[in-house]
């Protein structure tokens, strides 16, 4: 396992993608999913950036572990912010036209579509987030 | 991310280049407002964009609401990854996808 700790700041969203896909990159990873993977990181680190320590300075740890069969990416943004479980989120109305939509809620619900897995835990004071994608379905 | 802008009349082409994410799509947001007055086509040529989040389909959906208004918005060569976003979205019933 290895991990990252940086500023939560939406400057870091690259310094975290990067970090995560220089580790894929050992596993053959196919360019689809991690571009999905990447997309998660911007939704989770960007929401984490964006809104759990309400603009006051904080750190969030990224932990990238690899299990085998199926052989799959868990990364886990570990931040000390405001408590918030986002697969509580309700789900948005994807259905409504384009002048009804409502501009929020999608990150989240892309994630859970895009990964195989969300989990969320608020433990010792900490959020604790992961996300899991098979890398080789 | 690069943005190319080409216009042609009353019509308007962003070709993207890279990723359209948190980071990249307030400038696209910012381009756009300068660029959508007296516009009635505007077309988004998504050949070179690797992928978008939900920060770029923010921005997609408030040009789709000013296209709206205004004459048209055409969404092109979109790639397999971005496919997948609008469906699972439900963007891909709003967007007018080529």
């Amino acid at each position: 396992m290895k991990e990252i700790t940086v500023c939560a700041t939406v400057e870091n969203i690259k310094t975290v993608t990067d970090f995560v896909n220089e580790q894929l990159e050992a596993f053959d990873c196919p360019i689809k999913v991690q571009m999905q993977i990447d997309i998660a990181i911007d939704e989770l680190f960007g929401n984490i950036a964006h809104y759990a320590y309400n603009l006051s300075d904080g750190n969030v740890t990224v932990k990238v572990e690899f299990t085998e069969n199926p052989l799959a990416v868990l990364i886990t943004f570990i931040d000390e912010g405001i408590p918030y479980d986002p697969t509580k989120q309700t789900e948005p109305d994807i259905t409504l036209s384009a002048d009804e939509r409502q501009i929020g809620g999608l990150g989240i619900y892309m994630v859970k579509k895009l990964m195989d897995e969300i989990m969320y835990e608020y433990k010792n004071g900490q959020n604790i987030l992961s996300v899991k994608k098979i890398l080789n379905a | 991310m690069n943005i190319n802008k080409a216009i042609n009349e009353r019509e308007l082409i962003i070709a993207l280049e890279g990723r359209l994410d948190t980071a990249t799509a307030p400038e696209l947001e910012a381009k756009l407002n300068q660029s959508l007055n007296g516009i009635e086509k505007l077309v988004f040529d998504f050949a070179a964009l690797d992928y978008l989040s939900s920060a770029g389909l923010r921005v997609l959906l408030s040009a789709q609401k000013t296209m709206n208004k205004q004459g048209k918005m055409i969404v092109r060569n979109v790639n397999e990854t971005i496919s997948e976003i609008f469906e699972v979205t439900g963007f891909s019933n709003i967007l007018t996808i080529e």
